[in-house]
């Protein structure tokens, strides 16, 4: 159905059936972590919620998928919702609707947690 | 600091973000996770082939869909972001259409769904307009040298759509039938419908 030469994707790694499967687009995962759905919905909020002028984000991704191509001739390590979420960071600090100091700050304190503190029990999922 | 840190995991980086622009008001959760589910769920190639099956069965509906096609889209229900600019492209024995969008990954969102990983690739999308014929033959659709190929460049104008061909042998299949048919890589151009 694709081209392995140009299909870089670990998706068809996953469960393809259980129950655990996760939604499927003609075979392939519209998302390939739960960050980059996340990533997608806050743009899409974001516009819904008229903070965002669409064309100026599509300008913001255009901008980061070219630097990220310029830095990166051989493509290896791409990302589509990395480039999504680098615009979306500069566009929504850009436009001032979040002070980039405060993004940082945000950032510093969450990275600061220890992990797994968002669980109710310890780590022993295995368990579960 | 310039700019924000993207060495950071990224993970983290949305809750952050998407916990500041709650806390302002500017989100809610549960608008974020709706949109989520509906690009997971609910649009998707299903739309599309419902639009391409319509036109295989209904010669006024395909005069209207390649006339104007976010009009003749819309008439089946599919609209929303994306797909305000939508045109339609006929594929012929003789000229194939694939779309592509050299520049990040504009797609018809309410007949396609969200992109393949494969469409926003920077391998596709600068290669396939250097050498479709190549890179379709990778996909697995070898075309006649007579067969002439063009190459579409969606923008935020436009939003393409291809209009496969019609399968042989498929003259007595309902709309419905047809419709179950029809791919989504068909409706890109990097396939064709198969035969059933």
């Amino acid at each position: 159905m694709t081209a392995p030469e140009i299909h870089a994707d670990a998706a068809y790694l996953l469960d393809a059936a259980g129950p655990a499967a996760p939604p499927r687009d003609n075979g392939e995962l519209v998302f390939a972590a739960p960050w980059e759905s996340q990533a997608f919905g806050v743009a899409l909020a974001l516009h819904d919620a008229g903070c965002i002028d669409w064309e100026d984000f599509r300008r913001s991704l255009i901008r980061e998928i070219g630097e990220w191509e310029a830095a990166h001739p051989s493509g290896e390590g791409w990302n589509y919702y990395e480039c999504w979420l680098r615009s979306l960071e500069r566009l929504v600090s850009g436009t001032g609707l979040v002070a980039v100091g405060d993004l940082r700050a945000r950032l510093d304190l969450l990275a600061a947690r220890p992990a797994g503190h968002d669980h109710r029990h310890d780590h022993r999922h295995d368990d579960e | 600091m310039t700019s924000t840190p993207d060495h950071l995991d990224p993970a983290l980086r949305v809750q952050a973000l998407a916990s500041l622009l709650t806390e302002r008001g500017l989100i809610d959760e549960a608008t974020v996770e709706n949109f989520i589910k509906t690009y997971e769920q609910s649009v998707g190639p299903m739309n599309g082939a419902k639009v391409v099956a319509r036109a295989w069965t209904d010669p006024g509906y395909r005069a209207r869909l390649l006339a104007d096609g976010t009009a003749a889209i819309a008439e089946l229900g599919f609209k929303g972001p994306q797909g305000e600019h939508m045109v339609v492209l006929e594929n012929t024995p003789t000229v194939h259409h694939v779309v592509v969008c050299t520049l990040c990954s504009c797609y018809p969102w309410p007949v396609l769904g969200l992109p393949p990983s494969w469409y926003k690739d920077p391998a596709y999308r600068s290669r396939v307009v250097r050498e479709p014929r190549q890179v379709l033959r990778e996909f697995g659709l070898d075309l006649d040298d007579s067969v002439e190929i063009r190459v579409h460049d969606s923008s935020s104008e436009v939003r393409y759509m291809v209009l496969p061909e019609r399968p042989a042998g498929t003259g007595h299949y309902s709309e419905a039938e047809l419709a179950d048919l029809v791919t989504r890589d068909a409706m890109v151009g990097v396939a064709k419908v198969p035969v059933p």
